[in-house]
């Protein structure tokens, strides 16, 4: 096994983090015994194929599925002994679908975002209004204010369900495969949002389906396959040949992206193309 | 819009208000036509002194005794299945999840024939159907429940458990003896007629439980009809405001079916109305309620008085007015 051992975490700081997880929906167990923990102000993107408990571990770190065993902890405490509303005060988190309510506009559907802030006597204060502001201008939906959210379009959407997590204002966002049904140009966009946000201080955590945008936009990188951590680390230390293979079935070469210098992992073609003369 | 008084702050919305005052307008409008005509007519003034206490003994004795109980259950009740209507369809995330369509109404109506063919009082007739509705709801929701009660599957298992009540309810008639039958079938059509003081002060009280308990549960409900996972993202108990909703939404169409029989289309129509008439995104509770109040009183003045002598059953005209209106309404959106 060439796989890199998890690098470094039991030093790193990390307000976030699970410990002996068994996860499963019903009966169905997906993953046994996971330990990981997200390192602070990190940009961490979880990877693996298809049904290796990315998006169930992510659910898992946002309460959304509660452990069969072990815990996850934030900030020290088990994250279920918070009061729910703390939690969304300081953790968010960017479903994999949402259901648009019908005919509401851009504006609107940002300020639910403060919902966690409010309480019945405090519906909108000062505090709430900068807020919605902020997450509009830096989501660039301002323009789009009042537009019903219906009549955008996919990129335009994702990027106000964005815009809904930040106005939230919360030091940790989970977004849930936010990529999965944009085309390629509004995959960047938002990718090069997120790590915008990554830079002013946020700590991200993505899944992705993508392993060379994975590649150029984490900080940290979980790899998964069959419920299991195979490898966790920067980007450039942990993406080999040998782990691609092992993890994807897929035999490839590694060459340096010409744009970022992270690792582009490029299939190895079962038939070579002749260019046209 | 917002106001703010130091650290307090409401948010309104400035078209609900104005749809609120109007609706509340209409309602009295509704209701003084309903106590002013009829085969007595008694004047505005006189109106206002019988409910004073002090206005001419015919009119005393025609408005407080005959038609003021029969106008104030109608805004009650309507308002309870306005407001019913628009908890369903705001938990299933879709106007079919109406309790008239998803088996409450109905289990209701079954509770409420077999206290009739029992031979009971008025008083038993509103105990069945209230227990009806109960153990209908607690049927459907636990045969829906799948840690967690999806939509969908509300909506599916309640249409299945509405044809099967439907079918239990026409075998209790055809086995009843002719005048339970009579009476039996008069109830259920869905009637004000002859409604005292007696049917409106139960659901007065529901009303006045159940409405704050919505109040308080209508703002996390809007966020979770974006989906569990995005409410639960923003702090909201995701299962004990579905339980609080329920268990409201449930007590209110049972009441409000005990007081005047499973008057139909209301819990439907009232809600997808008061959201276009608000433009508000997501259901809106109060609009629902008033709307449903202004619906039912509206239709049970017209059915009334458009063929007067002869009386309609009220159910007739609440779908006659409710589904012109949502149709017109409909066919104004673009899509």
């Amino acid at each position: 096994m060439a796989a890199a051992p998890a690098k470094g975490s039991p030093l790193m700081a990390s307000r976030l983090s699970g410990t002996s997880l068994t996860l499963a929906y019903d009966q169905r167990v997906v993953a046994t015994d996971l330990n990981v923990s997200i390192p602070d102000e990190s940009f961490t993107v979880i990877i693996g194929p298809n049904a290796c408990g990315k998006s169930t571990l992510l659910r898992a770190l946002a309460r959304m599925l509660k452990p069969k065993t072990g815990a996850v902890h934030l900030d020290g405490s088990v994250i279920t002994s918070l009061p729910s509303k703390e939690v969304a005060r300081r953790l968010g988190l960017l479903p994999q679908s949402s259901i648009v309510p019908d005919g509401i506009t851009v504006a609107d559907l940002v300020a639910r975002g403060r919902y966690p802030h409010q309480r019945l006597m405090r519906q909108w204060s000062k505090a709430d209004e900068k807020a919605v502001a902020e997450a509009m201008r830096a989501t660039d939906v301002t323009e789009l204010g009042d537009r019903i959210v219906d009549e955008l379009s996919g990129g335009q959407r994702q990027r106000v369900w964005l815009a809904m997590a930040l106005a939230q204002e919360t030091p940790i966002l989970l977004l849930d495969e936010p990529t999965t049904f944009l085309d390629i140009s509004h995959q960047i966009e938002v990718l090069d949002l997120c790590a915008d946000l990554h830079e002013t201080g946020r700590t991200m955590v993505a899944v992705l389906h993508d392993l060379n945008q994975a590649c150029r936009y984490a900080t940290h990188l979980i790899v998964m396959r069959g419920g299991a951590i195979v490898a966790e680390g920067e980007p450039g230390d942990v993406v080999t040949p040998e782990l691609v293979r092992q993890v994807f079935e897929l035999r490839c070469e590694i060459i340096q992206d010409p744009q970022t210098g992270t690792p582009l992992i490029v299939p190895e073609a079962r038939r070579r193309v002749t260019a046209p003369a | 819009m917002t106001i703010r008084v130091g650290s307090w702050s409401v948010r309104l919305a400035p078209r609900a208000l104005i749809t609120g005052a109007a609706l509340l307008v209409l309602a009295c409008a509704v209701s003084v036509a309903a106590l002013a005509t009829g085969e007595y007519t008694v004047p505005v003034p006189d109106i206002v002194a019988a409910v004073l206490g002090q206005g001419p003994p015919v009119a005393e004795l025609i408005v407080g005794k005959l038609r003021a109980p029969r106008v104030v259950t109608g805004l009650l009740v309507g308002a309870a299945f306005g407001l019913s209507g628009a908890i369903f369809q705001s938990l299933t995330r879709n106007p079919l999840g109406s309790p008239d369509f998803i088996g409450f109404t109905a289990g209701a109506s079954t509770g409420g024939i077999i206290a009739v063919v029992a031979g009971g009082s008025a008083m038993t007739i509103a105990g069945g159907a209230l227990a009806g509705c109960v153990v209908t709801a607690v049927l459907v929701y636990a045969l829906a429940y799948r840690g967690g009660v999806q939509g969908y599957r509300l909506v599916l298992v309640g249409i299945g458990a509405n044809a099967l009540l439907l079918a239990v309810n026409s075998y209790l008639l055809t086995r009843a003896n002719i005048n339970d039958a009579a009476t039996a079938g008069a109830w259920l059509t869905g009637s004000l007629s002859g409604r005292g003081w007696d049917h409106a002060l139960p659901v007065a009280l529901a009303l006045a439980v159940l409405l704050p308990m919505c109040a308080y549960v209508s703002r996390p409900m809007r966020m979770i009809e974006m989906g569990d996972d995005a409410a639960k993202a923003m702090g909201i108990k995701v299962e004990a405001v579905r339980a609080v909703a329920i268990a409201a939404g449930v007590l209110l169409s049972g009441v409000a079916t005990a007081a005047a029989g499973p008057v139909i289309f209301v819990a439907l129509a009232a809600p997808q109305l008061a959201r276009r008439l608000t433009r508000s995104p997501g259901v809106t509770m109060g609009a629902s309620a008033l709307t449903g109040a202004v619906l039912l009183t509206a239709a049970d003045l017209a059915a009334q008085r458009l063929l007067a002598p002869t009386q309609l059953p009220v159910g007739v005209l609440t779908a006659a007015i409710g589904g012109t209106y949502l149709v017109l309404l409909l066919r104004k959106e673009r899509h």
